[in-house]
């Protein structure tokens, strides 16, 4: 949308950015949502990496069917909740939301700052507190629940340091909801004069459908959480039958949290994708309010088909019913968007930079895990495949394919904003196209062996399952290096002098009209908003390469 | 290593149904994604930036599009949950004629008793083309039961029983996995099922000779652990007899109201450990609990004799 008050203003230097102020007391202290950003931008990137580091790690094992390489299932089985717990708790769930959202949700709508300053730094120490205590563990000894934490296994019988990692996850939890109550409050009530809900950016959209989500779903996940502490703990029968307690309990509370959590993770990813595709087929969205609806339904909907990972648990065959029809709903909305990204580009004028190719990666991978999430929902056919490779293989390609796909797009897209620096826009084409051919490679054979039969949480394997696990871990050394290429890249364009300018892709959001890196309080003026998002004209954008004689009318 | 199977043996009578949904839905799923992949190409190429193509007046919604793309997933997804939802009801309860089996996993081992008496461990032996019912409980934490080549799955839970059932259509040997993480020899808890032609199974099930069966080691148990003074002889006690109990409604005494439940594997178990859960109505709550003193394995052979005495009818 543009900004009829806002003129560019050329004077303001290069030094008078939020990043001027370097002593650590300034970051530490800050409650600038920028700079908030960016130390969640280190501090999810470093957890990617300790995640990487345990994928890698199994993935080698995996090569052979026998355990060798780790020595012990035990160092196998701490590996496997290590990469669970910190993918999802310290990466995924912060990523998109808590760096890209922070930095740019009060830029989009035209606000000074999000509505909670201090809560929003108060999020990232709460964070913090959490993400030291994973470290800690994983450092002194490990949890071998998985991420599930699955009782009376995690209350009774493990004898890892289940108690400490619930206390992670409980005040890592508290982050998110500290985020997501900032985000609602802020959309609801600092949007600049004119921006109306349906001016809003679908960033913003997707952002306040997730922020219900952060708020009304985590407070269940800290209360399972925080009941395997107390059974674990004080020998309180909750979940083990040994004590009056039942297990599957334990499932309905986590799974209440942990499927809309998947919602949480891809959500503001679709928020991104809707921001990149427009910009680069050069017009505007196609079915902006269907787009913007459909994040809504996802949030609802997906807080009522937990059952869906509980078809095998001892649940009624009629809840079984229920829940498989409910999840088939989630479909729609997720359908809707595919198709309508899809036709933003037509009569689009389309350029194929870094953050397009990474959405357009995003569509790919995202329809096909959409529609092996299909399968899994099908009861007859969820029976044979659940807790095999087919799951691990449909989720990564929603929470790897699709997510981490976006928030890298998202990176790429906003890191000229952020830094005031351009990339080299060759290797970052190179990265996208690593990441996609890696990520197929390594996951595409996983749907194979899932419905051969191998489960998973596997240390040891039948050997006819050996092929395609090599193939597997083949893709990943692909993967791993399409994932180290930006690191190398985006770090190295910190050596050059921020002069990509407000608006290298030529996009019509309100960031783009402020200076890059921003200022401290981001708008000279308030920004009045005049008209609806994406009002990129094909057309127009072609008059300048000489090609506007071709319209018809 | 050259041993590289792409698809699974389809060993039961579950597997080629589920396979043909199966295979629908990648029909769908390739398709879709085919259909995208293509507009999303052809749209790339067509409109990329500076071909010479009409561009004026890109339409920016269309309420009849939308409602397209809403109903085609929308059917195509209440047809899959049908199918679907068809098979799955097919696979929940067990033909009259199966054979049962029980099964008791624990850390890290199956533990599986035939009727008559045979026990094996981490392998079960059944006969081509005879329906089998397993009564599946666990001893510790909750394990899967879960064979590929039947496409059949069953979490094993501690404190209850669940039940699976399988029509072996092929003789062979299938492995037999935990699916559900259950610590740290998880991936090695796991086995063969041997499907057998009948009368090899026949032979197999009598060889070292045959000792007693379950209902018959269960009989033992309930006279050692005093069921029987109370359940069959006493005149001074009383409590319900059990010919003829297992399978039929029992009237529970629930405040003032009475209400049945079906005297199944559930309730009998809970009415051992449990017994003043549900107390039969017009007997008092006097008989103590037996949770911690029966280990799973003899609970199942108890059940499997109370189930001996359903052709009986009871003598009062």
């Amino acid at each position: 949308m543009s900004a009829v008050a806002v003129e560019p203003r050329e004077s303001v230097a290069v030094e008078e950015n939020y990043l001027s102020d370097h002593t650590v007391k300034s970051w530490l202290l800050t409650t600038d949502h920028k700079r908030i950003g960016i130390l969640y931008l280190i501090s999810v990137t470093l957890f990617f990496l300790v995640g990487g580091a345990a994928a890698s790690m199994m993935r080698f094992e995996l090569m052979t069917p026998k355990g060798d390489l780790l020595g012990s299932p035990d160092v196998y089985n701490r590996l496997f909740t290590t990469h669970g717990v910190v993918m999802i708790f310290f990466f995924l769930v912060p990523s998109i939301p808590a760096v890209l959202g922070n930095f740019l949700i009060p830029l989009m709508i035209g606000a000074r700052d999000l509505a909670f300053p201090i809560l929003n730094l108060m999020s990232w120490y709460v964070y913090i507190i959490g993400g030291s205590i994973a470290i800690y563990i994983l450092m002194f000894g490990g949890v071998d629940t998985g991420w599930t934490f699955y009782t009376p296994f995690s209350t009774m019988y493990s004898n890892t340091m289940v108690v400490h990692a619930a206390i992670a996850v409980f005040i890592t939890g508290f982050s998110s909801i500290l985020t997501g109550l900032n985000f609602i409050v802020t959309i609801h009530t600092m949007r600049a004069p004119g921006m109306s809900w349906f001016r809003l950016p679908l960033f913003v959209w997707a952002h306040y459908a997730t922020s219900l989500i952060m708020v009304l779903g985590t407070p269940v996940l800290a209360i399972a959480v925080a009941l395997i502490a107390v059974e674990r703990g004080f020998g309180i029968g909750i979940f083990n039958p040994n004590l009056g307690g039942d297990p599957v309990l334990f499932q309905h509370l986590f799974w209440f949290y942990s499927h809309p959590a998947v919602y949480i993770m891809i959500l503001p990813g679709m928020g991104v994708i809707s921001e990149i595709i427009p910009c680069f087929a050069r017009r505007p969205i196609f079915g902006y309010r269907f787009i913007a609806a459909s994040s809504l339904a996802i949030a609802v909907i997906g807080f009522v088909v937990w059952g869906h990972h509980m078809f095998v648990s001892g649940q009624s065959m009629y809840a079984g019913m229920v829940f498989s029809m409910l999840s088939f709903l989630v479909a729609v909305p997720s359908a809707i968007k595919v198709f309508n990204w899809t036709s933003t580009m037509y009569k689009g004028s389309i350029r194929f930079d870094t953050p397009m190719l990474y959405a357009l990666g995003f569509i790919g991978l995202f329809t096909i895990g959409g529609l092996t999430g299909m399968m899994l929902s099908t009861l007859a056919v969820d029976i044979h495949v659940h807790d095999t490779y087919f799951v691990v293989a449909h989720f990564h390609y929603i929470m790897v394919g699709g997510a981490v796909m976006a928030y890298l797009g998202g990176i790429h897209f906003w890191w000229p904003k952020i830094t005031g620096r351009m990339y080299s826009e060759l290797l970052g084409k190179l990265s996208a196209l690593t990441v996609f051919i890696g990520f197929n490679l390594t996951f595409f054979p996983q749907f194979v062996l899932g419905y051969l039969g191998m489960p998973r949480r596997y240390f040891e394997y039948a050997s006819e399952f050996q092929v395609l696990n090599v193939m597997s871990t083949a893709g990943a050394s692909i993967l791993a290096a399409g994932y180290a290429l930006p690191l190398f890249y985006l770090l190295l364009s910190l050596r050059q002098p921020p002069t990509a300018g407000k608006n290298p892709w030529g996009a019509t959001g309100l960031e783009w009209q402020v200076d890059s890196p921003p200022t401290t309080h981001n708008f000279d003026f308030t920004p009045r908003i005049d008209r609806a998002p994406y009002a990129y004209s094909p057309v127009a954008i072609e008059g300048f390469d000489g090609y506007s004689d071709h319209g018809s009318h | 290593m050259w041993n590289f199977p792409l698809f699974p043996d389809q060993a039961s009578s579950h597997a080629s149904s589920i396979d043909a949904l199966y295979f629908f839905e990648w029909a769908v799923a390739i398709f879709f994604s085919i259909v995208i992949g293509i507009a999303v190409v052809v749209l790339a190429v067509r409109y990329r930036s500076g071909s010479k193509v009409d561009r004026t007046n890109p339409p920016t919604h269309s309420q009849f599009m939308e409602a397209i793309w809403i109903a085609i997933p929308f059917v195509i997804g209440m047809v899959m949950f049908a199918w679907g939802a068809i098979l799955f009801y097919d696979m929940y309860d067990p033909p009259g004629d199966a054979l049962e089996v029980s099964v008791v996993g624990k850390q890290w081992m199956w533990y599986i008793q035939h009727a008559q008496g045979r026990a094996e461990i981490n392998e079960l032996h059944i006969p081509v083309g005879q329906a089998v019912k397993l009564t599946m409980t666990s001893q510790d934490v909750i394990h899967s039961f879960f064979v590929p080549a039947f496409r059949v799955k069953q979490d094993v839970l501690p404190g209850r029983y669940t039940s699976l059932w399988f029509q072996p259509t092929k003789p062979g040997r299938y492995h037999l996995f935990c699916a559900e993480y259950c610590g740290t020899n998880h991936s090695v808890m796991g086995g063969w099922v041997e499907v057998m032609e009948p009368a090899a199974y026949e032979r197999w099930l009598t060889e070292g000779g045959s000792g007693p069966s379950m209902a018959e080691e269960g009989a033992r148990l309930f006279l050692q652990h005093h069921c029987a003074g109370c359940h069959r002889d006493s005149v001074t006690v009383k409590a319900p007899r059990l010919e003829g109990v297992y399978g039929r409604p029992v009237p529970i005494q629930n405040g003032k109201d009475v209400s049945f439940v079906t005297a199944d594997v559930a309730y009998i178990r809970d009415s051992i450990l449990r017994p003043k859960s549900q107390v039969v109505a017009g007997y008092e709550p006097i008989m103590p609990s037996f949770e911690g003193q029966i280990s799973e394995t003899d609970l199942l052979k108890i059940i499997a004799y109370i189930k001996s005495l359903s052709g009986k009818e009871a003598v009062r």
